[in-house]
Order: C-alpha cells, then structure tokens, then sequence
C-alpha cells in the first residue's frame, strides 16, 4: 500500500524530539507503573516524544493503550515511575501554570453550583487576578467559543457540547502555552463533535496554543492534527509519529474528501490494527 | 389568582377539619384534660404574650438557636477535616459511631453534676446531640468528593483552603444541609428535654409546671407554642436551602425530567 502513494508519509517508528529552541514540551523515556493488590500493572513502558511550539498533536491509540495515563502524566496529575515531562525547560513534578486540562467528563468536571461565566473565573480567581483582568479575560474566551450569550446560565442548563465548550472557554481564560485535551468530544454527537473539532482550530490559531489532543478516534486525529502520534497497545511505547501534510485550513467536507486525507487516515488506520493485534515497534527493533 | 386559593386550601384544609373535630368532641364531652379551641386560644394569648415571653420563650429560643449554631459550625469544620483525611477517619470513626447510638437524653444527668443547671448546661446537650448529623453528613459528603471535579481543581492548581471553599465545601453542601436538617429538630427536643430536667425557666420548663399545677389549658398552650418554634424553624430552613442549593435543585429536576 505504502510502496502505491506517490507522496511518501512522512512518518517514523518513534516519538520525534525536536531542537531545544522549537520544543515547548519533552517527555522523556516516561514510564507508569501501577502498584496494585494484584500485582504491579505496567500502563506506559517507555514514550519519548517532543511538542513543538504552536503545533497541534494528536494521540491516538487502541482503548487501553493508556492515553489517559499519559495525559495525567504530562498534566502534573500523576507522578510518572521515571522519565520526565519538561516544560518550558522546567521539569513538571505539579500541575504546571502554563497548562490546561479539558477532560471527557465535562459534566462532573464544570462545576454544578457555579454558572457559565464562574467556572470560567474560578481559576483566575484562585491565581489572584485582579476582578477587572478577570471580566475582560472571561468574556473573551466566551466570545472566542461562541457562548457570549449564556454567562448567566448553569453549565447542566446547557447541551453537552455547550458545556464542553465552557471548559474550553475555562482552560482558555486561564491562558496556557499548552491545552491538553484527554478524548474531549467523545460523549458529544456527530454534528456537535465537527464543530467542536473547527473550534479547536480555530481557538488555537487565534491564540497560538500548542495542543495535545488525545482521541480513539482515527479520523478526528487526522483531520485535526498536524502530527499524529500512534501509541503501542499497553504497556505503551510510541508506534509512529506521522506528520499530517494536510493545508492548514481544514474544512469538514473538502479536507475529509481529500485523497491525501484517505491515504494519511487509512495509514493510522492500518498502524491502529496493527498495534490492537499486538505489534510492538520496540519487539520488532530487537528481533 | 384561582391557583393560588385552591393551593391555600390545600394547604389548610387538614388543620381545619381537625380543628373542627376537636371543637365538636370537646364541646360534646367536655373534659378537665382537654380544652376547647377558644379556651385553648385565650390562655394562649394571656400565657405567653406577657412577660413569660422574655421569661421563657426568649430563653429557650436562645438555647436553641446557640447550640445548634455551635453543632452546625463544629459539626462542618470537624466534618472536613475528618472527611479529608483518610487517617484521620479511621482513628474517629468507631468512636463517633458509638456517640452517635448513644441516646443523648442520658446524658443530661451526668452534665448535670458536671456543670449545674446552667444556661451552658443546655446549649452544651444541645450541641452533643445535634452536631451528630451534621458531623457525620459533612464527612461523608466531603468523601464522596467528585475525582474529576477533583483533578480539575488541581490541573488548575486550586489547592488547599482555596480547594475547600471552592470546591469541597460547595459540593458537599446537599449532605451537608441534609444533615441540618435532621439536626434542628433533635436540638428542640433537647432543648424542651434539658429545661424539663433542671431549670427555673424555658418553655420545657413551664410546661412541666403548669402540667403539676393542673393548669391544664396552659400546658396545652405551652404545647402549642413549642409546635409553632418547630414549624417556623423548619420554614426558615426550607427557605435558606432554598437559596443555598438553587443549583441543587434545578439540576435534580432536570435529570428526573430527562
């Protein structure tokens, strides 16, 4: 198949590092080992890889491959058993200030008794930002998400993809170098799910974030992306990383019937089965 | 306009039949123990609109109204810390719940020995007894602390006493009035209970007087005075809930809409 493609794919069977000055975020040789009652339970082995500044990168990966894991990892949330996430040059021990989560769980993760406009705020106001910065901040980044015309509601007043948007909005506000999105649109439908992945684009163009998005879903991480990191199954090492040579402005209907689309998505595609049936790039390297 | 006469009527339809009942039987076969609904009013308003106001209803609202500030109070501020500290749980658990099976009533002979009869006595087995509620509602509800609200307040580096006022507290607030409310009644009745047993004044105290005095239409007023405290407290309540869990609430009407 690969042999076929006139273009070749600009792909390579291990996490990318990139020089220091284009790095924003390094993982290095991360590994998670659980401790459990019933053994020792290895979620991530070894995962080096690096996020380029202003770069959207997705994460893709069979469900198990410990993707949340990982996001935890690299959020501060979880300590790693060794390795390193280095951000900015500082090695990441607590969640970082230059970071934000938006997690899948949006209805448990917005808080219930706080309306819209609050539970953007929240963050600002715990860092002490001053009340005048704070309204200015929050109404941005609810005009940025297109939700300026319900700070006054509750977020459970709002459909699932409105409250995913408030915690964009939230993480936003809160004005990181780097948003980590762990599998955000995968409780939204179809049609929410394609405006919500535009909104990505278009929220991280204007602002000039990077992007860390994990996602099961081969498609999204195509037509988002401009790289695509493919994940072993557990214990997870980096598959592939897959440069996405798509133009930079993408359109739900002319991007997904590119023939470049199909060939980069049936690629993922193919690497996905192959890590599911068990194919480890590191067991292949030895033999 | 029409809705709300018919929800007035409702409303005050029993109370109105029983009132009734109560006319025609004591009317039919009057009885020295029972008065009638007029007697019953008349002693109500000479009794208590006098200086038994300042005398006996002020004071027993006060020990009241201090002691289950106090177990509201303690009873969060103790509940947090316990519920937050996983140690610190194990160690109090067996001992809180064997307070709590403890019936507090019989506790009020040995407090009685220990401080007097005094004012503080009271507001004291006020406290013993309501604060278990609250206490243990607090913990429990500060436990079941969401773990995705949770890791969002540290991914946003929301931590310590900022946590628990903006995350903790809020969340925890439905078991934590629920616990209040079971808590209000249970500090009236050892208020009424702690005035019977040793006092010189207090409604508990009158009642008990007028009942050895075969003043018969004042111990029912005394009766009445004490349903009426219990049922403004519980409006007072529901009105303060009310405002405090309006997310609550809302939220919970949606889902059982959904």
């Amino acid at each position: 198949m690969l042999h076929d493609t006139p273009v070749p794919i600009d792909t390579v069977s291990h996490g990318r590092t990139l020089p220091a000055e284009e790095t924003l975020l390094s993982v290095r040789n991360l590994k998670k080992v659980y401790s459990t009652d019933g053994g020792d339970i290895e979620a991530v082995r070894d995962l080096t890889f690096d996020l380029g500044k202003n770069e959207l990168t997705c994460l893709v990966g069979p469900s198990g491959s410990g993707k949340t894991t990982l996001l935890k990892c690299i959020a501060g949330l979880l300590a790693p058993t060794s390795g390193e996430v280095v951000l900015d040059g500082k090695v990441v021990t607590a969640p970082p200030k230059k970071m934000a989560v938006v997690f899948q769980e949006y209805g448990r993760s917005l808080f219930p008794w706080l309306r819209v406009a609050d539970n953007v705020e929240l963050p600002l106001k715990n860092a002490g930002v001053p009340k005048a910065r704070r309204t200015e901040l929050v109404e941005e980044a609810l005009a940025n998400v297109g939700l300026d015309h319900v700070p006054r509601s509750y977020p459970w007043q709002l459909s699932g993809g409105m409250q995913q948007r408030v915690a964009i909005a939230r993480a936003i506000a809160y004005q990181p170098e780097v948003l980590l999105m762990d599998e955000p649109f995968a409780a939204v439908d179809a049609q929410t799910r394609a405006d919500l992945e535009d909104l990505v684009r278009k929220v991280r163009k204007t602002l000039g974030l990077s992007v860390l998005f994990v996602t099961h879903d081969i498609d999204e991480s195509v037509y988002l992306g401009e790289r695509v990191i493919m994940l072993s199954s557990s214990p997870t090492v980096v598959q592939e990383d897959l440069v996405v040579d798509l133009p930079e402005e993408r359109d739900q209907l002319e991007t997904r019937s590119m023939p470049r689309f199909t060939e980069l998505r049936h690629h993922v595609y193919e690497q996905i089965q192959l890590a599911k049936r068990g194919f480890r790039p590191d067991v292949a390297a030895t033999k | 306009m029409k809705k709300a006469f018919v929800t007035l009527g409702f409303a005050l339809g029993l109370p109105a039949i029983l009132v009734v009942l109560w006319w025609i039987a004591t009317t039919v076969s009057p009885s020295f123990f029972v008065p009638t609904p007029g007697e019953l009013i008349v002693t109500f308003v000479e009794t208590w609109f006098g200086p038994r106001l300042w005398v006996d209803i002020l004071p027993s609202i006060a020990r009241f109204g201090i002691g289950v500030v106090i177990a509201i109070v303690a009873g969060i501020l103790l509940g947090m810390l316990v519920g937050l500290n996983r140690d610190l749980r194990a160690f109090t658990e067996p001992v809180f719940e064997f307070f709590r099976a403890l019936p507090p009533p019989v506790l009020i002979p040995v407090l009685l020995l220990l401080f007097g009869p005094t004012d503080w006595m009271k507001v004291f087995i006020i406290v013993l007894a309501a604060i278990w509620p609250v206490l243990l509602n607090t913990i429990e509800g500060v436990r079941a602390a969401d773990p995705v609200q949770t890791e969002t307040s540290r991914s946003y580096g929301i931590s310590g006493l900022n946590r628990v006022r903006y995350q903790v507290l809020p969340s925890a607030a439905p078991q934590i009035l629920a616990g209040v409310r079971q808590s209000l009644p249970i500090g009236l009745i050892l208020m009424v209970i702690s005035e019977m047993f040793s006092s010189s004044s207090g409604l508990g105290f009158s009642i008990i007087q007028f009942q050895r005095r075969f003043a018969i239409p004042e111990m029912w007023s005394g009766i009445l005075v004490l349903g009426l405290i219990g049922f403004a407290v519980a409006a007072v309540f529901r009105y303060v809930e009310r405002r405090i869990l309006r997310w609550y609430h809302g939220l919970k009407e949606l889902e059982n809409a959904a």
